[in-house]
């Protein structure tokens, strides 16, 4: 099978320099589910934002699919994508934010619906439907016409979810999704998370530091150090017997917390 | 007598009382002058403030050049330019379209700066999460960027519409009778400035607390989370 997202030896700079990625080699397969952990600034994130087109990339290629996310095949060789097309790539990817990033001028239904009504063209009857189940699938059905400001931590990001789901992606990413959320909020989140693995075979890429939730939903767990994947695995042989000594520290750390 | 009223002389009470009317007439400039010179600040500061902040530096720093040159020279000047010196190429305007196309540049670069800063306030995340979600450039614009930001912009504009009611009198330089126009008029034919003068400043003061009265109510019942989208 051919795998869903293709990092070919990528490197990401910032502009003061910064090198985030160096080098990168990585591939989600189709339904996969993967965890990204490791220490901060590490370039978790930046893997995520890439996907979403939230950042560029300097060298190397990445894939979705077959197709060259942040290029385009122009007689042949690869030139730097247009907007156009990365409109249509970003079709097959969905992202949940650590800060949620809900509207808050829009009701929690037309935070849902207004994606899928005006750029997958959907009309309004069926953007609704759709958004009534998603918003029944994460608990939330009777917040349907409250605004974002009135709801918990934990309410807006379960709404986030369902704004993601609602796009329908091939890829559906979470980026640090429960660290900025009070600690009692934190496990409706996950079982959320863990209901959508388990009832539809989505791919998933999640960084997150909550080890148990990485346990029960990922298939593998990807230690990130520096930029690059100094481990990876399943979960029950990353957590229980990692080879690499930052791996033990990091993990160590964690647990302390 | 001006405009085909007669002053009565008699005492200060009577002479205010039968003034009125002709300083009306110079009000009825003065909001004019006021209201098409807003707007037109409204319109091109947005125009301004989009260009500048446009990706390409072809369109942005001619822009740029352009708003900081007409906020930093004096309107008095930008006023005559327009009205003594364009003629000389052909292009002639009437004293009170000039003063009102004169006061709306001044202000449009205010103005810019204030859609400018009122655009930048809303969260980058809200840009991203726009993005994330395949929305376009316009429609993030539309539903989630300006709603968002139309409530962090209209107290700094209105604080504008009142600057600007108080800035109509330089149109007088150019020969536009305004109040204080009229005044100086009745001041000359009477020898009398106290009164004409002190009531054009009251009516200059009703002017302003109106103004700011209502745009203080309009601010009050913004949603301070933007626009509300159902």
């Amino acid at each position: 099978m051919k795998p869903i997202v293709t990092f070919e030896k990528v490197t990401k700079r910032f502009d003061d320099d910064t090198v985030v990625l160096d080098d990168f080699d990585f591939e989600i397969q189709p339904g996969e589910r993967v965890v990204l952990m490791g220490p901060s600034g590490s370039g978790k994130s930046t893997v995520l934002r890439i996907l979403m087109t939230l950042e560029d990339i300097q060298e190397g290629v990445v894939y979705i699919e077959d197709e060259p996310l942040w290029h385009e095949k122009r007689n042949g060789s690869l030139a730097p994508a247009s907007e156009k097309h990365l409109h249509k790539m970003r079709g097959n990817v969905g992202m949940v934010f650590q800060h949620f990033n809900l509207f808050p001028n829009m009701t929690v239904l037309r935070n849902i619906i207004e994606a899928p009504i005006h750029v997958l063209g959907l009309s309004r009857a069926e953007a609704v439907k759709r958004a009534e189940e998603l918003l029944d699938q994460v608990g939330m059905s009777a917040k349907r016409d409250a605004y974002p400001n009135s709801l918990s931590g934990g309410q807006k990001q379960r709404i986030a979810i369902a704004r993601a789901m609602a796009m329908r992606p091939k890829l559906l990413m979470f980026d640090e999704p429960t660290s900025a959320l009070d600690p009692e909020m934190v496990g409706d989140v996950l079982e959320v998370i863990k209901d959508l693995a388990s009832e539809h075979d989505l791919t998933m890429l999640i960084v997150t530091h909550e080890m148990g939730f990485a346990r029960d939903v990922a298939n593998r767990v990807c230690f990130f150090c520096d930029g690059r994947i100094l481990e990876q695995g399943e979960p029950e042989k990353i957590f229980t017997a990692p080879t690499e000594q930052r791996t033990q520290q990091f993990l160590r750390m964690v647990l302390k917390e | 007598m001006l405009y085909g009223i007669h002053w009565d002389l008699s005492n200060s009470w009577t002479f205010a009382a039968s003034i009125i009317p002709i300083l009306l007439i110079g009000m009825k400039i003065t909001v004019l002058a006021t209201v098409f010179g807003f707007l037109i600040a409204l319109v091109l500061g947005l125009v301004f403030a989009l260009m500048r902040s446009a990706p390409m530096r072809i369109v942005s720093w001619p822009t740029r050049f352009v708003i900081e040159f007409v906020r930093d020279t004096p309107l008095l000047i930008q006023l005559y330019f327009l009205y003594y010196v364009l003629p000389d190429v052909g292009l002639t305007l009437p004293a009170l379209e000039t003063g009102i196309f004169a006061l709306g540049l001044q202000y449009s670069a205010y103005t810019s700066e204030v859609y400018r800063a009122g655009l930048d306030a809303v969260p980058q995340g809200q840009r991203e999460a726009a993005r994330a979600l395949n929305l376009g450039t316009m429609r993030t614009f539309r539903d989630v960027i300006i709603p968002q930001a139309i409530p962090r912009i209209v107290p700094a504009l209105a604080n504008y519409l009142v600057s600007i009611i108080k800035d109509t009198p330089i149109l007088s330089a150019i020969t536009v009778l305004e109040m204080l126009g009229v005044s100086q008029i009745i001041g000359a034919r009477t020898y009398r400035y106290m009164v004409p003068l002190t009531m054009v400043g009251i009516l200059f003061l009703i002017l302003t607390v109106i103004a700011a009265t209502a745009v203080r109510y309009l601010e009050n019942r913004l949603p301070r989370a933007g626009i509300p989208l159902k």
